[in-house]
Formats: structure tokens, sequence, C-alpha cells
């Protein structure tokens, strides 16, 4: 069964995007570029668009309200665990990518955080002097590998995604996540379907709670805030596509560069 | 008689030029933040917090180039009448919009940490937002336009790698490509934001 999901998944991959491994990073760098994805399916983006706010609405603004007033330590330490599970499906995309190197330190950081951490609330490793933990997942490992990320999508409740980072989150589900492996696929008896899960769903307010003041100020302050929430998604891709949060390695400055009011 | 005036003639020019001096990027940028963290720290209403940061902000930004950058290739296709009336929508806008996001921070501490000169039109100047109980700190650099070393003039901020100049001009592609590519669209977009 996981070998015929993998062969279907790779065919679609391939056939879809054209894949060239050989890019180098400029190849990559132009084709994450915000401008060049194309919204193709932009009115169904703009009704799952819609449904999604007025989930946010009733559901993850609330919580995620109530979630900030908790006591710090708490929340640093919850999220800190679930970048302690994000590491199981950030490791095998390191080593996707050939950076060996960050593999074996992240596998160093999950097991000092997961036991001396207790169970990653105390990221132990980054006061051992880690590099800062970079997220890293199947979407990114097929960029690098020149794969473009086809039209922009936004899924329900998961929110802005292309279908090159939708469709490659599919490995999650077919073995690429140790984490979804001990609770969903197999029988542990150790965890349940229900860990994984409440681990999402947090994982989502945690992200709705450190973002809630940037999200509620950009809502308020934007004329479209579909096309904003867009253009900061894309842009965010490109970003941890190319490992750089520096905006000059990932902006084109011609625009800037004509413009001349002085 | 004449010797005694050149050398006076000499010497005002040389008073006037050495008077006149470059600000470095840097140092206008924490000036500018401590200016709108003093604002933001003061115990006046809201209303006027936003009304002392626009006096800042059309110091310190350079307001009608981030407005032909957001408008992207479309500017070159306006005429003159167009270009006036985008000038000055934009500004209500920005003005707007700018000051209501800022009006949100309270006592904000940015510290400025380093600079980066791309070229003699651009430097970079990186800071960071201390971060409190309630938000994590955040990285923010500043693309500042120094053709004119005396003035020089925020175009951009980057919030963590995020273009918000980039997010701006992608929102009004957005609406061009909705509507067609009409200009009145915006025109009137921008309008209904500013007076709401």
């Amino acid at each position: 069964m996981f070998k015929k999901l993998a062969l279907i998944t790779t065919i679609i991959l391939f056939s879809a995007f054209s894949a060239n491994a050989g890019s180098d990073g400029e190849l990559i760098l132009k084709k994450n570029q915000p401008n060049e994805v194309k919204d193709c399916f932009e009115n169904l983006n703009r009704a799952t668009f819609a449904f999604n706010q007025a989930l946010d609405g009733i559901l993850f603004q609330p919580v995620a309200s109530a979630y900030r007033v908790l006591p710090s330590p708490i929340k640093t330490g919850v999220s800190n665990s679930l970048d302690n599970l994000s590491t199981l499906v950030t490791i095998p995309n390191n080593i996707l990518q050939g950076e060996l190197k960050k593999a074996g330190v992240n596998s160093g950081r999950f097991v000092i955080n997961t036991t001396v951490g207790i169970l990653g609330f105390i990221d132990v490793a980054q006061h051992l002097g880690f590099p800062e933990y970079e997220k890293e997942d199947y979407g990114q490992s097929l960029a690098t590998m020149g794969v473009g990320p086809g039209c922009y999508l936004v899924l329900p409740v998961l929110g802005p995604s292309t279908v090159r980072d939708a469709t490659a989150s599919v490995a999650n589900l077919v073995g690429g996540d140790a984490w979804y492996n001990v609770t969903v696929a197999n029988d542990t008896q150790h965890f349940s379907d229900f860990d994984y899960y409440a681990s999402r769903v947090t994982s989502g307010i945690d992200f709705r709670a450190k973002n809630y003041d940037a999200i509620e100020n950009l809502e308020k302050n934007s004329i479209d805030f579909y096309a904003s929430v867009k253009s900061l998604y894309l842009q965010d891709r490109q970003q941890k596509i190319l490992n750089t949060n520096k905006i000059i390695e990932t902006q084109d400055d011609s625009d800037w560069e004509e413009i001349e009011t002085q | 008689m004449k010797f005694r005036k050149f050398l006076l003639v000499l010497f005002s020019y040389t008073l006037f030029f050495t008077n006149s001096y470059s600000i470095e990027p840097d140092v206008f940028v924490q000036s500018t933040v401590n200016r709108a963290s003093n604002i933001l720290s003061k115990n006046i209403s809201k209303d006027d917090k936003i009304n002392e940061l626009k006096v800042i902000a059309k110091e310190t930004v350079d307001i009608e180039g981030v407005g032909f950058y957001s408008l992207g290739s479309v500017r070159k296709t306006l005429d003159e009448n167009q270009k006036i009336k985008y000038s000055e929508l934009f500004e209500s806008y920005f003005l707007k919009s700018f000051s209501s996001r800022l009006a949100e921070y309270t006592n904000p501490e940015i510290e400025v940490q380093d600079k980066e000169v791309l070229n003699k039109n651009y430097t970079i100047v990186n800071s960071l937002l201390i971060g409190t109980t309630d938000r994590p700190e955040v990285k923010i650099d500043w693309r500042i336009y120094t053709k004119n070393p005396d003035n020089p003039l925020i175009r951009d901020l980057i919030i963590e790698g995020l273009s918000l100049a980039r997010t701006q001009k992608e929102e009004f592609s957005s609406i061009l490509n909705s509507n067609d590519g009409d200009i009145n669209v915006l025109f009137k977009t921008l309008e209904e934001f500013s007076n709401k």
C-alpha cells in the first residue's frame, strides 16, 4: 500500500511540474518569486479564504485569544514541544536537500530536547549553543530539486499553500512523518490518533496566538486582505526555500531603481 | 581689495558646504524610531498619536516613491493628471494605514544593530523590535533611499524578511487585475479606505 502511494505521488509530482533536478539557485529564486506564482483558482481560493476567515472568527481567534493569557513559560514550552515534533519532518528533508550536517545537528537537537528537555518542553539544545532551528518540509525539498510551486492554493482549514506544497505534504501521511507514523499510521499502544490531531490543532492555535496582533492589524489595514496574505505567504515560502531572510537575496530591485523622487 | 573679496567669497562657500552634512542611515533610523517611540509612550489619545505619527511619516518616508513602486508597471501608462491624483490618494491612504498600524504598539523599543550599503541609492538598516511578554522579538530591516545623503528617506520596512512595500504592490496588482486594469477602481478603493 505504502509503495503504491509513494509511486503515485512521485509520478504526479514529476509529471505535473516537469522537475529539473539540476536547477541552480537563481532559477529556484525566479521560480518561487511571489509575482511568478499564478492564482489559477482565484475564485475558488477566495471562497475558501472566506470560509477560513469565518472559521477563524468562530474557533481559532477566540481560542488563540484565551491561549495568549497563559503564562509565558507555558506558551514557550508548548511552542518548543511543537517545534521538537516538527524536527521529525525536518531531519528527512535535511537529508533530501543534501544538508547532512544539519540533519545530524537536528537529530542531536531532537534527542537532547526529548530527553533532557522533557519531551521538548525546554529547548536545552539552544542553551547548549546549537544553531537556530530552521523547519524544513517536503515542499521545500521539492523546490530545492527545481520543482516549481505550480498555482497558488488556499486549503480549507490549513490555509495558504501551492499545488507543489500541498501535494508534497501527502508524503507526511505515507511514512514521511515519524510522529504521524507512531500515532495514526501504526498502533504502537503508546500514542493514539488523538495525540497527532491535538498536536496539529495546538500548532494552529500557537501560530494564531503568536501572530494575533499582526493578523488583526493586517486585516484592518488591508484594501485586499486575501492578496496581502497571499503575498506574505509566498514571500515567506521563498525565504524558507532559499534558507535566507535577507530581502536583497529575494527581492527584484529593478522597480526601485527606476523610481527617482529626489 | 579684489583678493580679499575673493577670499571672503571662498570662505563663505567653504563654510556653507562644510555645514551641509550627510546623515548616516542607521542614525536616521534610530532617531526616527526614537521619535515614534516617544509619541507612542505619551499619555495622549489614539487619534492624537496617529496625527503626530503622520507628521513623522511625512518627513521620513518617501511616500511618492513608495506609491509609484506599489503601482508597478502600470505607473508608466498613467497620464500627468492621473499621476497627480494617484499621488494625492496614495498619500492619504498611506498615512492612514501606516499610522494606524503603528498606533497599535505601546512603547515599542527598537534597537538599530547593523547596516548594509547596497549601492549609492540604497542602504538596508537592520534593527530589532525587543520582545515583551505579549510578543516575540521581531527583526525589522529598513530600506533607506540615500540618493540625497542629506535627506535619507524610508522606502520599505522588511519585517522578518517580509517586505511591506512588496505586499502592498501585490495587493494593488490584485485589485487592478480583478478589474481589467481599471485605475479608477484602485482610485476608488484608496479613497474609500482613507474615508472610512
